[in-house]
């Protein structure tokens, strides 16, 4: 889940508008940017698609770590292909959020300067090859548990850039399997790197999904609106049991000494992660907050000489066009 | 000429084509998720990808040549001595500017050269150059497209341009070298004299530049020594040290 913990707005606002909305997403009708909608339903749009967007662009960073290292060709070429994904990703996202009259120059400045956030989970280094796996198979999967629903989700613009998200992040997926796969069925030391890299993986996974929202008025605005479509806990328990029979196929021990099946749930029972440190990352403090940050303040900043001049020469070519009419 | 000269020249001229689109694409790949704009870190995503794909055909096919060695083999286990690639392409990237420049450079002459290769003699290299003709085509577009608009946008980008010029110009002579092996593929119809592509190359190259108000250097020296392996730049072996780690770190595991 790329968007985490976005806080939704109150609404108080015309209570005969609201219910004519309401009634619009319960019919399963698209909002549309030209719609009337509430300021909250927009401000938590905004919040949860710039964090989405956000997020593609600084998960670029851990698995951009492993492209000149990438052990084969056939794997530089997979993992280039899947990090420009992402940045396409991000790409449509921004225009998505553009749509409800946010700029994408503004939301990166929010990114920039702490205002937004982006996945807690890219705030974790890549120390291994098998890392590069681990984050298809496990961060990819725990995101395609909150995007496909999101397809559905009441906004056009972001339903839409959903459609096509998943279809890249299924492929994703996939491709992190396949390379994790390799490393489990391979040397000791490649068995070893797999599970170094399940191990670190595992519980920030679990934690891209959020605390447990049993219990939260903001999401259930959010489902009201069907800006979120599942609970936290609902998917985190899919991820659970999406994973453990492909972890046990890989051999691969989940760090979890209390997983186990539930035959009464029909669900395995599994170990909370340590959320304080969950806390701890989203305030700032995990692994690669400041590493990941500076990095991408300082590709802000050293383009800047290239935006000014690219922008200087397409106005030059616009007055020069004018002037030729 | 014998078979194994002519084998021998064809080799050492597949490797030539490969270790420059390998070498291009790994320093390219290292501006990922640093471009100055979300477009940029697409473009230059897939300009990589697309090197690298080169890469596995022109390197497969040496391999094939050379006892049936993998693409992977050549790119991973040979050491600089053996890498064939202009030093143009394995210049650190320095700013965007220099990077996109050294980008065009190379272009220029790429979309050149893999024209005349698509109608080689040899059909396994047209077919080559046919496929990555196409790729190149885009590539020299928005590499030109970029160069012009950067060295006629603002005072500091056209300075930053014309800096990234001066230094990248004595790398542009060794694409026009020739040698012994370029004598053998001229033969037997295989490749073009790279010194019959330098015209050609002027007034492409000439044309941008003065769209982009920029300046090329009065000498014509040239470096020389990475198409013959003679002598590269210090820059390569850190380059494969990188690139190469895994492979050597654990030999004989598979990926």
């Amino acid at each position: 889940m790329y968007a985490q913990m976005v806080k939704s707005e109150a609404s108080n606002e015309d209570p005969e508008k609201l219910a004519e909305f309401q009634a619009r997403i319960d019919a399963d009708i698209k909002i549309e940017p030209k719609d009337w909608m509430p300021q909250a339903y927009r401000k938590t749009l905004i919040r949860q698609i710039g964090q989405h967007a956000h997020s593609e662009i600084v998960g670029q960073l851990p698995e951009g770590n492993w492209i000149t290292r990438a052990p084969t060709l056939e794997r530089k070429a997979i993992l280039l292909a899947k990090v420009q994904d992402e940045a396409g990703h991000g790409l449509y996202l921004y225009c998505a959020a553009e749509t409800l009259g946010v700029s994408r120059d503004e939301l990166t400045e929010m990114l920039l300067d702490g205002r937004m956030k982006y996945s807690s989970i890219f705030n974790y280094p890549t120390l291994n090859w098998a890392d590069i796996g681990a984050v298809g198979w496990l961060v990819d999967g725990a995101a395609i548990m909150n995007q496909v629903p999101l397809q559905r989700t009441s906004f056009g613009p972001y339903s839409r850039a959903m459609i096509r998200i998943c279809k890249e992040e299924s492929f994703h997926q996939r491709q992190g399997y396949d390379a994790i796969r390799k490393m489990a069925e391979g040397t000791p030391e490649q068995r070893k790197m797999a599970q170094d890299a399940m191990n670190r993986f595992w519980y920030p996974s679990l934690m891209m999904f959020g605390p447990s929202d049993k219990d939260s008025v903001h999401s259930a605005q959010s489902m009201a609106w069907k800006i979120k479509i599942n609970t936290n806990d609902e998917l985190r328990q899919k991820f659970v049991d999406q994973t453990v029979p492909q972890a046990e196929y890989l051999g691969l021990t989940i760090p979890d000494p209390d997983l186990k099946w539930n035959e009464e749930r029909g669900h395995y029972d599994f170990s909370e992660p340590d959320w304080s440190e969950f806390f701890d990352v989203i305030k700032g403090n995990g692994p690669c907050n400041v590493d990941r940050l500076a990095a991408r303040n300082k590709a802000w900043d050293d383009g800047k000489w290239v935006r000014d001049g690219l922008l200087a020469h397409a106005r030059k070519k616009q007055s020069g066009n004018l002037a030729a009419e | 000429m014998s078979v194994s000269v002519s084998n021998d020249a064809l080799h050492q001229f597949l490797l030539r084509m490969g270790d420059n689109t390998l070498i291009l694409g790994h320093r390219v790949s290292e501006w990922c998720g640093h471009a100055p704009v979300l477009e940029e870190d697409i473009a230059l995503a897939n300009t990589a990808l697309d090197l690298i794909g080169q890469t596995q055909m022109w390197l497969g096919l040496a391999g094939e040549i050379d006892g049936g060695k993998s693409a992977d083999d050549l790119a991973f286990l040979r050491d600089a001595w053996d890498f064939r690639n202009v030093l143009l392409v394995e210049v650190p990237n320095g700013d965007f500017g220099r990077t996109l420049m050294r980008q065009f450079l190379f272009d220029a002459w790429h979309s050149i050269m893999l024209g005349r290769l698509m109608t080689s003699a040899d059909d396994r290299v047209a077919a080559i150059a046919a496929k990555a003709s196409k790729e190149v085509a885009y590539h020299l577009e928005r590499s030109g497209g970029t160069v012009v608009g950067l060295g006629d946008g603002t005072e500091e980008s056209h300075a930053r341009m014309q800096e990234a010029l001066d230094y990248l110009w004595p790398y542009v002579g060794e694409m026009f070298a020739s040698d012994e092996v370029d004598a053998q593929m001229v033969a037997a119809g295989i490749a073009p004299n790279p010194t019959d592509l330098r015209e050609e190359y002027d007034a492409l190259v000439g044309r941008i530049l003065t769209q982009a108000t920029l300046s090329i250097p009065e000498s014509q020296f040239a470096h020389k020594g990475g198409r013959d392996g003679r002598m590269h730049t210090e820059h390569l072996g850190h380059l494969l040290t990188q690139m190469q780690w895994l492979q050597r770190a654990y030999p004989g595991a598979k990926w």
